[in-house]
C-alpha cells in the first residue's frame, strides 16, 4: 500500500508489520495553502524520531493533525494498525497517544503536585497515587518545587511538569514539540536524559526540535519536512552531511522535492501549490 | 464512605483541618439557635436569603470551577419557579406533593440545562459567547411570560398571569402522621433550608474535591492540555452545568414557596446580573467564600433597600467594580487568605484553589 521511501533503511522496505504511527497522504490546507501535503509518514515501535524542518514547513500542523486537533481534509491516520483519522483528540490518548505542547501546557493556577494527580488520577488512587506522583517529581527534578503553585515555576521546570503529566498517562508515542525552547544548555541536556530514559522503558518518541545538537542527542531517525512535505529522512548524521537540507534552512533550495536526487515518490505534483 | 468523607477537603476548597470544622460546627450551632433569639419575620426573611444561595452555589461550580461563565442561571430559577407553581396549583399540596412538585420543577431545570448545555458545549461555545447565549435565552423566557397575561395562557387551573406573575401556590409541606407539617416561610421553614443548604453545600464540597472537580479545574486552567490527558472535556463541562442550573432550579422552586408568588422580572437583566455579583464579591473560587460572601451581599442589599436608598442596585454594580478592581478573586477569599496568613492553622487555605 505505501510505497517503502526511498531513503529509508531496507529493512523497513519488506512487508512490514503494523507500524506504531502511520500517516498516508495526509493533506491539510488553510485557505489556499497547502501546510500538509500527501505526508506519507511510519514511526516504529520504541523509535525515538525528530522532525525537522525551517519555520512554516508545517510541523505542527503534522502534529496537530496527528493529536486529532484538526482534520485532514484528505488521508488517513492509522495507530497501531487502527485507523484514528475520526477519533477526538482524547480519544487519541487514551489509546495511548501522548503530548507535550511547544508552550508549556500546564495548570498554572494548580500546585506542582496536583498538576501531576490530575494526570495520575484516571488509574491510580489513594496511597500508590501519593507514591507515584513522589516517583514523578523526583524524575523531574521538581521534588522541592511540589506544592507550588505550576504557574511560578521557571520556563524550563514548566516544560518538565508537562513531560510529566505527558508521560503519566503511561503512553506508547510521546510526541513531543520543541521540548527544549528556551531552555538552557543544562536544561536541554537533562532533557535530553529524560528522554532516553523513557525510550528504554519502551516509550516512542516523536519530537519537533531546532536544536541540532539535542537531535544528536536523542534522535534514531530524523525526518525533515519543507513546505508541507517530506524533504528527507534518514539518521542524524546522514541528514546533517545533506546539503539539501542545509540549503532549504538557508533559503536556497527550489521548493520542490521532486527536483532533486533523491526525489521522494509523490504524487506528480506541481511545486507551486505548495 | 470514609474515602467519600475524606474529600471533605482538599486543594480546591478553603478550610480544612479540626479548626475549621470546629468553626463550621460552631456557625452550625448559631444559626440553630438563631430562631430562638430573634423573631418570628426576622426568621423568615433569613430563610428567604437561605433561598438564594442555591443558585450562587450552582454558578461558583460552573463559573468558578468550570470556568465558564453562564448569565442565565434565572432561567432555570424560573423556569423552576413557574414549575413548582403550575404543578401545585393543579395537584395541590396533599400527602407531601409540594415535595414531589420541588422534585420535579429541579428536575425539568436539569433536563433543559442538559439540552442547552448540549448545544452549546459540543458545539464548543465558549467564552464570552456563553455568557452572551445564556442571558438571551433567560431574557427570552422573560419576554415570554410577560406576555401571557391574557386568559388564554393557563396550564390547567394555573394562570400564567403575565408581568403580575403567578401567586397562591401552597408552601411546603412535609407529610407526617397525624397531618402534614406546612413549612409557613418562618421557623419551620427555616430550619428545612438550613439542613438543606449544609447538606447541599458539604455534598459540593465532596464533588469538587473528587476527581470529578480535579478534572473541572484542570478544564478552567488550561481546556487543551484536560483533553491531551484523555478527557472528555465537554462532558465534564456539561456535567457542571447541569448541576448547577439544577441548584438554581431548586433555589427558583423554594423562592417560589417562600413567597407563594413568581414573577417574569425574577428572569430579567437585573436578576440576571445579581448571582454574578454574588458569585464574584464572596470569590467563585471557593465555595465557603460564595456562601459567606452571597449571604453578607444579600444581607447589605436588603438593608440599603429597606433604609431609604433607592440607589441599592447602583450600589451592588459599584460592589462588582470595586471587587473586580481590588480583590479579583473575591472579598471572602482574599479576607480568608489574611486570616489564614495571620493565624497560621486555622482556616488555612490550600495553596490557591
Amino acid at each position: 500500500m505505501t510505497p517503502p521511501l526511498p531513503d529509508a533503511a531496507p529493512a523497513a522496505a519488506a512487508p512490514a508489520p503494523a507500524a506504531l504511527l502511520e500517516t498516508r497522504a495526509l493533506n491539510k490546507r488553510f485557505g489556499g495553502l497547502h501546510v500538509t501535503n500527501g505526508v506519507d509518514f511510519r514511526l516504529e515501535e520504541g523509535e525515538v524520531h525528530c522532525l525537522i524542518g525551517p519555520n512554516g514547513a508545517g510541523k505542527s500542523t503534522f502534529f496537530r493533525l496527528l493529536l486529532g486537533e484538526y482534520a485532514p481534509e484528505s488521508g488517513r491516520i492509522l495507530y497501531r494498525g487502527e485507523d484514528v483519522t475520526a477519533l477526538k483528540p482524547f480519544e487519541r490518548v487514551r489509546r495511548g497517544l501522548s503530548v507535550k505542547f511547544q508552550v508549556p501546557g500546564i495548570f498554572p493556577g494548580l500546585s506542582v503536585a496536583h498538576n501531576l494527580e490530575i494526570a495520575l488520577q484516571h488509574h491510580l488512587e489513594g496511597a500508590s497515587l501519593t507514591a507515584e506522583i513522589r516517583r514523578l517529581l523526583a524524575f523531574l527534578n521538581l521534588s522541592d518545587a511540589a506544592p507550588e503553585r505550576a504557574g511560578a515555576l521557571s520556563h524550563g521546570q514548566k516544560q518538565w511538569l508537562e513531560i510529566g503529566m505527558a508521560i503519566s498517562l503511561k503512553p506508547r508515542l510521546l510526541l513531543l514539540d520543541e521540548p527544549t525552547a528556551g531552555m538552557s544548555p543544562d536544561e536541554t541536556h537533562a532533557t535530553g536524559e529524560m528522554v532516553q530514559a523513557l525510550n528504554r522503558d519502551g516509550v516512542a518518541l516523536l519530537a519537533i526540535e531546532h536544536d541540532m545538537a539535542f537531535v544528536r542527542q536523542i534522535a534514531q531517525r530524523v525526518t525533515v519536512l519543507h513546505v508541507g512535505r517530506i524533504f528527507a529522512q534518514g539518521t542524524t548524521d546522514e541528514i546533517v552531511a545533506d546539503e539539501r537540507v542545509a540549503a532549504i534552512y538557508l533559503g536556497e533550495a527550489e521548493t520542490g522535492p521532486a527536483d532533486r536526487a533523491r526525489p521522494r515518490d509523490a504524487p506528480a505534483r506541481s511545486a507551486a501549490d505548495a | 464512605m470514609l474515602r467519600i468523607l475524606r474529600r471533605l477537603e482538599g486543594p480546591q476548597t478553603i478550610g480544612r483541618g479540626p479548626a475549621f470544622w470546629a468553626a463550621f460546627g460552631l456557625v452550625l450551632a448559631a444559626a440553630a439557635a438563631y430562631p430562638w433569639l430573634v423573631d418570628g419575620y426576622t426568621v423568615g426573611n433569613t430563610a428567604y436569603f437561605f433561598c438564594w444561595v442555591f443558585m450562587a452555589l450552582g454558578l461558583c461550580l460552573i463559573w468558578g470551577y468550570g470556568g465558564a461563565l453562564s448569565f442565565g442561571q434565572t432561567a432555570f430559577f424560573g423556569l423552576s419557579g413557574y414549575a413548582y407553581g403550575v404543578l401545585t396549583l393543579n395537584v395541590g399540596a396533599a400527602y407531601g406533593f409540594t415535595l414531589v412538585a420541588v422534585a420535579l420543577a429541579v428536575a425539568l431545570s436539569a433536563l433543559m440545562a442538559l439540552l442547552l448545555g448540549y448545544f452549546l458545549f459540543f458545539g464548543r461555545i465558549g467564552g464570552v459567547f456563553l455568557g452572551i447565549i445564556t442571558l438571551s435565552v433567560t431574557l427570552v423566557m422573560e419576554r415570554f411570560m410577560a406576555q401571557t397575561a391574557g386568559p388564554e395562557w393557563r396550564i390547567g387551573a394555573a394562570r400564567l398571569n403575565g408581568y403580575n406573575g403567578m401567586s397562591g401556590m401552597p408552601p411546603l409541606t412535609l407529610p407526617w402522621p397525624g397531618g402534614d407539617l406546612v413549612l409557613f416561610p418562618d421557623v419551620a421553614l427555616y430550619y428545612a433550608l438550613l439542613g438543606l443548604l449544609a447538606v447541599t453545600y458539604l455534598a459540593l464540597r465532596i464533588l469538587v474535591n473528587a476527581r470529578f472537580g480535579n478534572v473541572l479545574v484542570a478544564i478552567r486552567e488550561n481546556p487543551e492540555r484536560a483533553e491531551m490527558l484523555g478527557y472528555d472535556v465537554r462532558r465534564y463541562q456539561l456535567g457542571a452545568f447541569v448541576i448547577g442550573s439544577a441548584l438554581a432550579g431548586l433555589s427558583g422552586t423554594l423562592y417560589t414557596a417562600w413567597g407563594q408568588y413568581i414573577t417574569p422580572s425574577s428572569m430579567g437583566l437585573t436578576a440576571a446580573a445579581l448571582p454574578v455579583i454574588w458569585v464574584a464579591v464572596g470569590g467563585r473560587g471557593d465555595l465557603t467564600a460564595t456562601l459567606v460572601g452571597t449571604l453578607a451581599v444579600l444581607g447589605g442589599f436588603q438593608a440599603l433597600t429597606i433604609y431609604g436608598s433607592q440607589y441599592a442596585l447602583v450600589v451592588m454594580g459599584l460592589l462588582l467594580v470595586v471587587a473586580v478592581l481590588t480583590a479579583p478573586e473575591g472579598f471572602v477569599v482574599a479576607l480568608l487568605r489574611a486570616l489564614g496568613r495571620a493565624w497560621p492553622g486555622r482556616r488555612r487555605g490550600a495553596p490557591a484553589p
